[in-house]
């Protein structure tokens, strides 16, 4: 597959199809890590593997990335879905950055958001069973002991940011963490200032969130903060209709309203 | 303090078109209504930040009223279907990490209803006086650089 792959991007730079490319590489300990290729002598850096899940999404509007010109990158489901949510967001254009995914062992490569659109629909986005199943296990608790659950885990929060960085839709430059007038969210890592930095940054990403789980497997303490956003994933989906990372043109779904939106608890 | 009753601090934030309009009618057709509410005046319901919510509760209340102008009664047409939206999500979200969305009463009221604005304000105080003080929220641990001093002795 790596070479199917090193063979591809090579022609693809010294055809100057794309300027750089963002793929996997090997990294220390047996890691992957993020490559980031501008010449066809260091495609051969490249791999592809079984462990090769990672979304390189988050890298696409760095201003250090896309100053180097047009970029290729190797995409993973999550990243294809990233794409197409940031497309929504207005954060990248059509035929502006050329993606290069497995189709059936076979490597498409493709910048057109229709063909993406497609691939996306043909492919199962659900979350996987162990996260669903906590999310099932959390609502069945009663408030209190949610409370308890969550506040144990926000505890541990070192406010390392890990969460935010990693996720390809915190793209703000200046994130509202960051602002001190007014501070949002209080600077030092104690439990209410982690309990309002996770919420916060739920509600940013409520319905925008694509399920990659990159914020939960970077997590340095193992804090299950995806779950925060993927318990939302469903009622938008249900109230709403709307379903992040699908399709190029959608709209947020808390940016737009129906008169006829349902609910129960307003008097 | 044990042997006191419970009073329930209750903020209220509301729309300045009609919440906030309604809230002065019950004034003037001296209608009275519990004083545990502080009412905060928002230009809309779209206004109200969610953050708003959580330094409510941080700050010490118990309860939180948010009301504004009914559906298609916005004074901007779609504020409150805005806000609508975004309360539906963040009280899920509130739910699944443990707040008590009991505490948080959503309501829409009109520049017309004064016995309305009365009767949300009173039905909050009861039910957050019967759920008692937000104990969750005000044993939340805030370290501070410098040693407290200790008024609780």
């Amino acid at each position: 597959m790596s070479d199917i792959l090193i063979n591809k991007v090579k022609q693809l730079l010294s055809d100057k199809a794309i300027d750089i490319f963002i793929g996997h590489g090997e990294g220390t300990g047996g890691r992957i890590r993020p490559i980031f290729v501008r010449t066809p002598e260091d495609a051969e850096q490249l791999i592809f593997n079984e462990n090769c899940k990672q979304s390189w999404a988050n890298y696409l509007l760095k201003p250090e990335v896309k100053a180097a010109g047009k970029i290729g990158m190797m995409a993973t489901k999550h990243a294809l879905r990233a794409m197409m949510q940031l497309a929504s967001e207005f954060q990248i254009k059509d035929n502006e950055v050329l993606a290069l995914y497995w189709d059936n062992n076979e490597l498409k490569s493709s910048a057109d958001f229709k063909e993406i659109e497609a691939y996306l629909a043909s492919q199962n986005h659900d979350i996987l069973p162990h996260e669903q199943e906590m999310i099932d296990k959390l609502n069945a608790m009663t408030t209190q002991e949610r409370w308890d659950f969550w506040q144990k885990e926000y505890e541990k929060c070192i406010k390392c940011y890990a969460c935010r960085s990693a996720c390809p839709m915190c793209y703000c430059h200046h994130c509202a963490a960051e602002g001190n007038q007014p501070q949002w969210i209080p600077v030092a890592s104690h439990q209410l200032g982690n309990m309002d930095w996770h919420l916060m940054r739920a509600m940013h990403l409520s319905g925008r969130c694509i399920n990659c789980g990159a914020c939960a497997k970077v997590c340095p303490m193992h804090i299950p903060l995806n779950l925060l956003t993927y318990n939302l994933i469903t009622p938008i989906q249900q109230e709403f209709g709307a379903i992040a990372g699908m399709k190029h043109d959608a709209t947020y779904a808390l940016s737009t309203f129906k008169t006829e939106d349902k609910e129960n608890f307003i008097l | 303090m044990e042997n006191q009753e419970f009073e329930p601090k209750i903020v209220a934030f509301v729309c300045n078109w009609c919440t906030y309009a309604g809230a002065d009618l019950t004034g003037t057709s001296r209608i009275k209504y519990g004083a545990n509410v502080k009412i905060i005046r928002f230009p809309c319901t779209g206004r109200i930040d969610f953050m708003l919510l959580m330094k409510a509760f941080e700050n010490g209340a118990d309860g939180i009223i948010i009301s504004g102008c009914h559906p298609n009664d916005c004074h901007y047409s779609t504020g409150n279907f805005h806000a609508r939206r975004r309360w539906v999500v963040f009280r899920n979200l509130l739910n699944f990490s443990g707040i008590d969305t009991e505490r948080i009463q959503f309501s829409w009221v009109s520049a017309a209803e004064g016995f309305k604005w009365a009767d949300v304000v009173n039905n909050t105080i009861e039910k957050v006086r019967a759920l008692g003080p937000y104990e969750n929220y005000k044993k939340i641990n805030v370290p501070t650089l410098f040693a407290k001093e200790d008024n609780n002795e």
